[in-house]
């Protein structure tokens, strides 16, 4: 399997399973945020239930942040391999004519969504990794929507998330049906599964960025 | 024809040998016919070097039909300029028009080195070729007709039309990464839908992508644009059977 990973093709599959988790977390994370807007109680009760229960933190939370780093770890070093490959660049290269920008520029919106991912991370993560493991608090009966409110009180905050989301958009819209390519299969060439790919790309990160907006105006 | 033809400027890629470090260089031709081939232009200029006791452009030629693959060329910004579904030799000077500029460099890729001026090394590809695509046919003089081994028309319609690369390298030339996992996907492709390609077919498909990755060709990120600018339409579906064989390869 080592062996695999050293192929380039080996490293695009494993490149698209990572991706393809990736896209499926974000589902998920999608459903519990939208929750935020509809029903603090149900956000409060779901919020605890994946910071406590021991099979998301011990089981599944190692899984997603393996996916992650190993998802853009092996972007870079596809990026640096890639870069290697090319010999002196064009004087004059049009690569409008035969592929889309989004498609050319998955290191740039990746990279974007990295630097992002940090702040979010500072934003939330680190600080409830903190309370529950460093300071030992109990999480029970914790208001994690007012929480959630009160971050996104700062407009800047609000500006960034918004941004981040659109690069997310960008990455996707080429990323979702690249994925099935590079996994070996020809539906992602299909009318059927680009238009899910754009669904899935413009509908989540746009629900994203709804929810950013909503905390924003709706705080008490 | 006189007097009617166009006036081009021509911005073309000079190199000595493959250890200079070469240059763009700027010409002018004049009168070219619309009906004219980018190469027969190409001869105009080179005539017209020669007369004038310059060093003509060294530039890969060979049918001049679109069937061998030998003529490269990066002309604005496109392998194989502008037109769609044709090599150099077949574009016409009439995609073209009086006055315009016309930047042209050779194919680059690491695994390409430029031999001299607008003439590269792609022999990397006939190492690929080398590596695994072939059949072992017994040929002691009781050979059997291929004819004699049934293939659904729908297989046999999809390894023709992989077949059909000529191994021109426009895929790499235009591919962001240097890759030629188009190239490589025909190639595998045209066996691996054959009965006689399946005896070596695991070790085919990982042998030739083991001495792809070994001559330094990138990886694909799926951007389509091989497809859209390989003179034969080869489809990113071979890279996808490509992807599909070397998983089978593996669990085999
Ligand atoms: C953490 C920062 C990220 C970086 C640096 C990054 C980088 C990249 C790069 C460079 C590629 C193209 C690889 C190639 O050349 O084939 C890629 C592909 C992809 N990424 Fe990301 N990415 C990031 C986050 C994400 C996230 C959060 C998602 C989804 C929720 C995602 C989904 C995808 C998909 C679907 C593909 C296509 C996979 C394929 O072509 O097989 N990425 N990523
Ligand atoms: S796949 Fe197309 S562009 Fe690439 S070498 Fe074959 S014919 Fe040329
Ligand atoms: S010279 Fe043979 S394809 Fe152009």
């Amino acid at each position: 399997m080592s062996g695999f990973l050293k192929s380039s093709i080996g490293r695009k599959i494993a490149m698209a399973l990572s991706a393809f988790f990736l896209m499926f977390f974000l589902l998920q994370h999608f459903a519990i945020n939208m929750l935020s807007v509809f029903s603090p109680e149900a956000f409060n009760e779901v919020s605890y239930f994946m910071g406590n229960n021991p099979l998301v933190q011990y089981g599944l939370q190692p899984v997603l942040l393996f996916g992650v780093i190993f998802h853009f770890v092996m972007g870079f070093i596809l990026e640096i391999k890639n870069k290697k490959a090319q010999g002196v660049a064009y004087a004059k290269n049009n690569g409008a004519a035969n592929s889309s920008w989004v498609s050319r520029n998955m290191i740039y919106t990746g990279v974007t969504i990295l630097l992002f991912m940090i702040f979010h991370f500072n934003d939330f993560w680190v600080p409830e990794i903190v309370e529950k493991y460093v300071e030992g608090k109990s999480q029970v009966g914790k208001d994690f929507h007012a929480h959630v409110a009160h971050m996104f009180e700062n407009p800047i905050r609000v500006v960034v998330y918004v941004l981040a989301f659109v690069f997310l958009a960008l990455h996707l819209l080429h990323g979702f049906t690249s994925a099935f390519q590079s996994m070996g299969g020809t539906a992602g060439r299909k009318k059927v599964l680009q238009n899910i790919g754009k669904a899935y790309s413009i509908i989540i990160p746009l629900g994203f960025i709804i929810i950013a907006i909503y905390h924003h105006f709706n705080h008490h | 024809m006189s007097g009617k033809g166009m006036n081009l400027t021509l911005k073309i890629w000079r190199q000595k040998d493959a250890q200079s470090t070469g240059k763009m260089e700027t010409y002018k031709v004049n009168d070219i016919s619309e009906h004219m081939s980018f190469l027969e232009m190409m001869d105009v200029l080179n005539e017209q070097l020669i007369a004038s006791g310059d060093e003509p452009v060294a530039f890969d030629h060979d049918c001049r039909e679109g069937i061998c693959g030998m003529c490269s060329m990066y002309i604005n910004g496109e392998a194989h300029g502008p037109d769609r579904g044709v090599t150099t030799c077949q574009l016409h000077m009439r995609m073209f028009k009086d006055g315009d500029t016309i930047t042209i460099e050779p194919f680059r890729a690491a695994a390409f080195p430029v031999i001299k001026d607008l003439v590269v090394d792609r022999t990397s590809f006939e190492r690929i070729q080398q590596a695994g695509g072939y059949i072992s046919v017994n040929t002691s003089g009781n050979t059997q007709d291929a004819n004699a081994t049934p293939i659904s028309k729908h297989d046999a319609d999809e390894a023709m039309d992989a077949a059909t690369c000529i191994g021109c390298g426009a895929c790499v030339a235009t591919c962001k990464n240097s890759s030629a996992m188009l190239f490589v996907g025909a190639k595998v492709s045209q066996y691996a839908l054959l009965p006689q390609g399946q005896v070596e077919a695991a070790d085919r498909v990982k042998n030739m992508v083991a001495q792809m990755d070994l001559e330094g060709f990138g990886n694909c990120t799926n951007t389509g644009a091989c497809e859209v600018e390989c003179p034969k339409g080869i489809s990113l579906d071979n890279i996808a059977r490509m992807n599909r064989e070397l998983i089978k390869a593996q669990v085999k």
